[in-house]
C-alpha cells in the first residue's frame, strides 16, 4: 500500500486554485452516462449528493434513517466557523488555517487544512442563499460569537440548533435534486460491503431495512459520507443509529484507516445516570462562553453549591489557562475536568460532575440575554435532570463526541481504492489529533458543497471504466460475504443480547482507551477484546428473521463491527508513543499534566492497512510542515 | 418505579394489529421514556421473543425519529417535547401506560409502532427548497434581514419533520409541516422569488399524499414538539390565495423580492 498525499506543490495559497485549473472535466453530455453512489445525509453527504446532481451526474443516494433530514449532523448545537472577518477583531482566512493546524496539535496536513479555512467563506453565504435563518444583528447583519480555543468571534448560528438548520438546507437542496430526477433517494436502506473491481470501488451490498432484501447497486464512483465511530465507547453524544459499519467493511476491502486512536471526548456533556442509559447529551459548547467551570477547592465537599463561598471554589479553567480560561480547547477542558474530578472534587452522584455555573452573566447581563442566548439548551438541562440551571449552576462531565480519525483520503479526497471517496467526518481529514469547536459543520460541507464535486470530476474524467453487471462475480462475492454474516448473526447460540455486549466493549475502552491511555491498559484491552468477540460470535441472542424489518438485527451488526474495530482503535494508541490533542498517553506528560508531544518520531499519519487474521499493517504519512512551525501548543 | 404497558403490536400493513400488556419492572425515574422501552425489549429478547419495534435516534429531541402516541397523546402529556425528552418521573409509580403508532392514512404501519413517513419528504420534494446552484452565492451580508423577521423564519424553520402534528388531527392533516416550511422561506428574501409556485406546488402534494384538511381545532400546536404556533397556517393560507391573486393577474409579472411588498 503506498499513500500518496497528492498535495499540489507551491505556495499555500494558491494551492487549490491551481489543483482546481489543473484537473480535467467531464463534458455535460457525458455526465450523463455517469452514476455516483453517495452513502449517508448528513451535511457532507447531502451536500455532496445535492451538488453532484446538480452538475449533472446520475446520483443514487442512501441513508438508513428513515428521511435523509435525520441524518445525525442535525444535532449539532453550536455553530459554523468562517473567516469571514465581519466583526473587524483581527480574523482571516490565515488566522483560521493556524488555529485549526494548532488545535489539531499539528497532526493535520497544511494544505487541507489551508484550503478548509479558503472555502469556509463560500459556505456561509452559500447557506445563506439556501435560506438559512442565521442569527441577525438588529441593522440585518450576520451575527457572530466565539468558541472554544479561539480568541475571535467568527462562529455563525442559528440559535443552539445550527446544525439542524445548516442540515435542512442541504436536505432541501437535496430535495429540489430529487425533484429534477437526478438524485434517487433510498432511505432505510443499510450499506453493508463495498464492491471493488480490478481494484475500483464500483458499488455496494445494502439491505433493504423494511423487507431485509439485499441487493448490489453499481456506479463509477462510490462516496462514503458515514459518520464517526463514537459510538465504539457505548455511551457518546451521538444518535443511537450512528456507526462504524460503512467505513469498516470498506477497510476490510483495501481502505487505510487513519489514526483511529484520535477520539474527541466533549467536555459539556450531562454526566452520566444509570445503567439503563442509552446516551450522553451534549450541552453545547456554546455555553463556555458565559458559564463559568468550578469545583470545590476541598475534596468529598458535599456541600450544595450555594453553601460553598466564593473563596472556597476552583475555578479551574480560569486558572490553569489564564489566556483562555472558559473557553481552552475541548481536549485540554476534558482533561482538566477528569483530574479534578479524580482528585474527589467532582459534585454529584458519584463525583462525576463539575459545576457550569451561569450567576455571574445573569448577574451583568440579565436573565433575558441569558435566556435568548442558552433558552433551549437550559430547558433541555432541566427535562433530564430536573433541575434549573438558572438558579443552581449546572453539572456536566466529559463524553465521548466526534471522531477525528477516519478512512485515510488524499488531496482529492479519495482513499486508497480508487474510485472510493470519503468526506465529512468519515475521513480522517482536517482536525488533526483534535478538533475546534464549530469547525465540523464547516468541514462537512466543505467537502461536500465545495471540494468532491471538484475532485471527483477530475477521477471520473481520467478514468476508463466499463459498466459493471450486478451479477459481476465481485458483486456476488460482496454479496455472499453479507449474506453469511447476517446467518452467522442469526444462528449463535443465543442467550445474551447485543446490547450487553456493546455496553462491555464500551467499558473496556472507555477505561483502557478513553481520556488517558497507557501501554498497560491498552495491551489489557488487546487481549480482553477478541476474547469478547468470540463470545459474542457464540452467544448473541438476534430474535427474528433477515427477510423482514429487524432492528435487533441491524443492531447486532454494527456492534459485531465496533468488536473488530475496537482492537484497532487501541492497536493506533499503544503505537502513538506521544501525548498530542485528544489522544494523552499518561507515560508521555511533562509537569503539571500537561501533554508531551513528540514531533521527531510521530507527526506522521497512521493509516492502518486490513490484513485477514494478522494484527493490521501500520504505514506513515509524514506530516511536513513548510508554512506553520509547529509549536508547543500552549493556551496558558 | 413499575409500570403496565398496552403496546400496539402489528407485523405489517397487511395483519391487523393489536395491543400486547407488557410489565415494565425496575424502572429508574431517571430514566427516559425510550430507554424504559429499551430495558422492556432486553428482557423480551432475552427470553426470544420478538422486541417492540420503535424509532430513536439522537434522543435530544432534533431529529425528529421517535414517533410514539402515549395515551392518546403524541410525544406524551408534556408539552413541547418529544418521546425521547420524555423521563419516566413525569408518571406515577404502578400506572399503565398505553403506547400506539402515529396513526393516519399518510403513514402506513411498517411495524408495531414504526410508520412510514415518507409522504413527508414528497411534499418537501415538490418545492420546499430554494434552487440556488452551489457556488456563486452573493456574501451573506448582502441580503439584510432584520432581525425580528429571521427569529420569525427561525421559529418556523424548527420544525423536526416528526409528524405528530399530522397524528393529533383527527383529519390527519400536514397543514403545520407545510405552513413551517412555507412560511419559513417566505419569510425570507431569498425564498421570494419561488413564493407562488411552492406554496401550490406542496399543498398540491400534501392532498395528493391522502393527508386531511385543516379543521382549525389546533391539536398540532398542542402536540408540537418544537412549539410552532398555528399562526403559520394563517400565513399558509395568506400565501395560498395570494398565489391565486398573483397568478390570475395576467400578463404574470417575474417576481422578484424588490417587488414585493409584505
Amino acid at each position: 500500500m503506498k499513500l500518496d498525499p497528492k498535495i499540489p506543490p507551491g505556495p499555500l495559497e494558491t494551492k487549490w486554485d491551481r489543483r482546481r485549473f489543473s484537473e480535467k472535466l467531464v463534458s455535460p453530455n457525458n455526465k450523463r452516462k455517469i452514476t455516483v453512489i453517495v452513502v449517508g445525509t448528513g451535511l457532507a453527504g447531502a451536500s455532496a449528493a445535492s451538488t453532484l446532481g446538480q452538475l449533472g451526474y446520475q446520483v443514487e443516494c442512501f441513508c438508513f434513517q428513515d428521511s435523509p433530514r435525520r441524518a445525525h449532523s442535525i444535532a449539532a448545537q453550536g455553530g459554523i466557523n468562517a473567516a469571514k472577518n465581519y466583526q473587524d477583531d483581527g480574523d482571516s482566512v490565515g488566522r483560521l488555517f493556524y488555529d485549526t493546524i494548532k488545535g489539531g496539535d499539528f497532526r493535520s496536513r497544511e494544505a487541507n487544512v489551508y484550503r478548509l479555512a479558503q472555502v469556509s467563506t463560500q459556505i456561509i453565504d452559500q447557506c445563506v442563499a439556501l435560506g438559512i435563518p442565521f442569527a441577525r444583528e438588529y441593522g440585518g447583519q450576520l451575527a457572530n460569537r466565539s468558541f472554544g480555543g479561539v480568541q475571535v468571534s467568527r462562529t455563525f448560528y442559528c440559535r443552539g440548533q445550527t446544525g439542524q438548520q445548516l442540515l435542512l438546507g442541504a436536505y432541501s437542496a437535496l430535495c429540489w435534486q430529487i425533484d429534477r430526477g437526478q438524485v434517487i433517494m433510498r432511505p432505510r436502506t443499510e450499506m453493508l460491503d463495498l464492491v471493488v473491481v480490478d481494484g475500483r470501488a464500483r458499488g455496494i451490498v445494502v439491505r433493504d431495512l423494511v423487507t431485509g432484501r439485499l441487493s448490489v447497486h453499481t456506479a463509477h464512483a462510490v462516496v462514503l459520507a458515514t459518520g464517526g465511530y463514537s459510538n465504539v465507547y457505548y455511551l457518546s453524544t451521538n444518535a443511537s443509529g450512528s456507526n462504524v459499519t460503512a467505513t469498516y467493511r470498506a477497510w476490510k476491502q483495501g481502505a487505510a484507516f487513519a489514526n483511529p486512536c484520535f477520539t474527541q471526548i466533549h467536555p459539556t456533556a450531562i454526566p452520566p445516570g444509570d445503567a439503563c442509559q442509552a446516551k450522553l447529551t451534549l450541552m453545547s459548547e456554546s455555553l463556555r462562553n458565559d458559564g463559568r467551570l468550578w469545583v470545590p477547592k476541598m475534596a468529598r465537599d458535599h456541600r450544595s453549591s450555594e453553601d460553598i463561598p466564593e473563596a472556597e471554589r476552583d475555578y479551574f479553567l480560569e486558572r490553569r489557562y489564564p489566556r483562555f480560561g472558559n473557553l481552552a480547547p475541548r481536549d485540554l477542558a476534558s482533561r482538566a475536568v477528569k483530574a479534578v474530578c479524580d482528585e474527589g472534587r467532582g459534585v454529584g452522584p458519584g463525583g462525576h460532575g463539575v459545576y457550569l455555573d451561569f450567576a455571574d452573566v445573569i448577574a451583568q447581563q440579565g436573565f433575558d440575554v441569558v435566556h435568548e442566548r442558552y433558552g433551549n439548551l437550559f430547558d433541555m438541562y432541566q427535562r433530564i435532570t430536573g433541575e434549573d440551571a438558572y438558579r443552581v449552576p449546572m453539572r456536566i462531565y466529559p463524553a465521548p463526541h466526534y471522531t477525528m480519525g477516519g478512512l485515510w483520503v488524499d488531496y482529492n479526497l479519495m482513499s486508497t481504492i480508487p474510485g472510493l471517496f470519503v468526506i465529512g467526518e468519515a475521513n480522517f481529514a482536517d482536525h488533526g489529533a483534535n478538533r475546534l469547536g464549530a469547525s465540523s459543520l464547516m468541514q462537512g460541507l466543505a467537502d461536500g458543497y465545495f471540494i468532491l464535486p471538484y475532485t471527483i470530476s477530475h477521477y471520473l474524467a481520467t478514468v476508463e471504466l466499463s459498466l459493471i453487471r450486478d451479477d459481476h462475480k465481485e458483486s456476488r462475492a460482496a454479496l455472499q460475504r453479507v449474506t453469511s454474516r447476517i446467518s452467522r448473526l442469526l444462528n449463535s447460540k443465543r442467550c445474551r443480547t447485543a446490547a450487553s455486549f456493546h455496553r462491555e466493549v464500551g467499558k473496556l475502552l472507555w477505561n483502557h482507551c478513553g481520556m488517558s491511555r497507557n501501554e498497560e491498559g491498552l495491551k489489557s484491552a488487546l487481549t480482553s477484546i477478541p476474547l469478547l468477540r468470540e463470545e459474542f460470535w457464540r452467544n448473541v441472542m438476534v430474535p427474528g428473521s433477515g427477510e423482514a424489518f429487524n432492528q435487533e438485527l441491524e443492531y447486532a451488526g454494527r456492534v459485531a463491527d465496533y468488536l473488530e474495530f475496537a482492537e484497532l482503535l487501541c492497536h493506533d494508541a499503544l503505537h502513538r508513543e506521544e501525548s498530542c490533542g485528544a489522544h494523552f498517553r499518561e507515560e508521555y506528560q511533562r509537569d503539571e499534566g500537561e501533554p508531551q508531544r513528540d514531533d521527531g518520531r510521530f507527526a506522521h499519519v497512521a493509516a492502518w492497512e486490513y490484513r485477514e487474521g494478522e494484527s493490521p499493517i501500520l504505514h506513515k504519512e509524514p506530516l511536513a510542515f513548510e508554512f506553520v512551525q509547529p509549536t508547543t501548543r500552549s493556551y496558558q | 418505579m413499575r409500570f403496565t404497558l398496552n403496546i400496539w403490536r402489528q407485523n405489517g400493513q397487511a395483519e391487523k394489529g393489536r395491543f400486547v400488556t407488557y410489565e415494565a419492572h425496575d424502572v429508574n425515574s431517571g430514566m427516559s421514556f425510550l430507554e424504559m422501552l429499551d430495558s422492556v425489549n432486553q428482557g423480551l429478547i432475552a427470553k426470544g421473543e420478538e422486541p417492540v419495534a420503535f424509532e430513536q435516534d439522537c434522543h435530544e429531541g432534533i431529529c425528529g425519529s421517535c414517533s410514539l402516541v402515549i395515551n392518546g397523546i403524541p410525544h406524551g402529556p408534556d408539552r413541547g417535547i418529544t418521546s425521547c425528552q420524555l423521563y419516566m418521573r413525569r408518571f406515577s409509580d404502578g400506572a399503565v401506560i398505553t403506547i400506539e403508532p402515529w396513526r393516519a392514512r399518510a403513514f402506513p404501519i411498517i411495524k408495531d409502532l414504526v410508520v412510514d413517513r415518507r409522504a413527508l419528504d414528497r411534499i418537501m420534494h415538490a418545492g420546499g427548497y430554494i434552487s440556488v446552484h452551489t457556488g456563486g452565492a452573493v456574501d451573506g451580508n448582502v441580503l439584510l434581514i432584520s432581525k425580528d423577521q429571521a427569529e420569525t423564519a427561525m421559529d418556523a424553520a424548527s420544525c423536526i419533520g416528526c409528524g405528530a402534528c399530522v397524528a393529533a388531527c383527527k383529519n390527519a392533516s400536514a397543514m403545520l409541516f407545510v405552513a413551517a416550511k412555507v412560511s419559513h422561506l417566505a419569510l425570507l428574501p431569498q425564498g421570494k422569488p419561488e413564493r407562488t409556485r411552492r406554496v401550490k406546488t406542496m399543498l398540491e402534494a400534501m392532498d395528493g399524499e391522502g393527508f386531511g384538511s385543516c379543521g382549525n381545532q389546533n391539536e398540532c400546536e398542542a402536540v408540537c414538539p418544537k412549539r410552532i404556533s398555528v399562526r403559520f397556517i394563517a400565513r399558509l393560507n395568506r400565501e395560498y390565495l395570494r398565489a391565486g391573486v398573483v397568478e390570475s393577474s395576467l400578463p404574470a409579472e417575474p417576481e422578484s423580492p424588490h417587488a414585493e411588498s409584505t
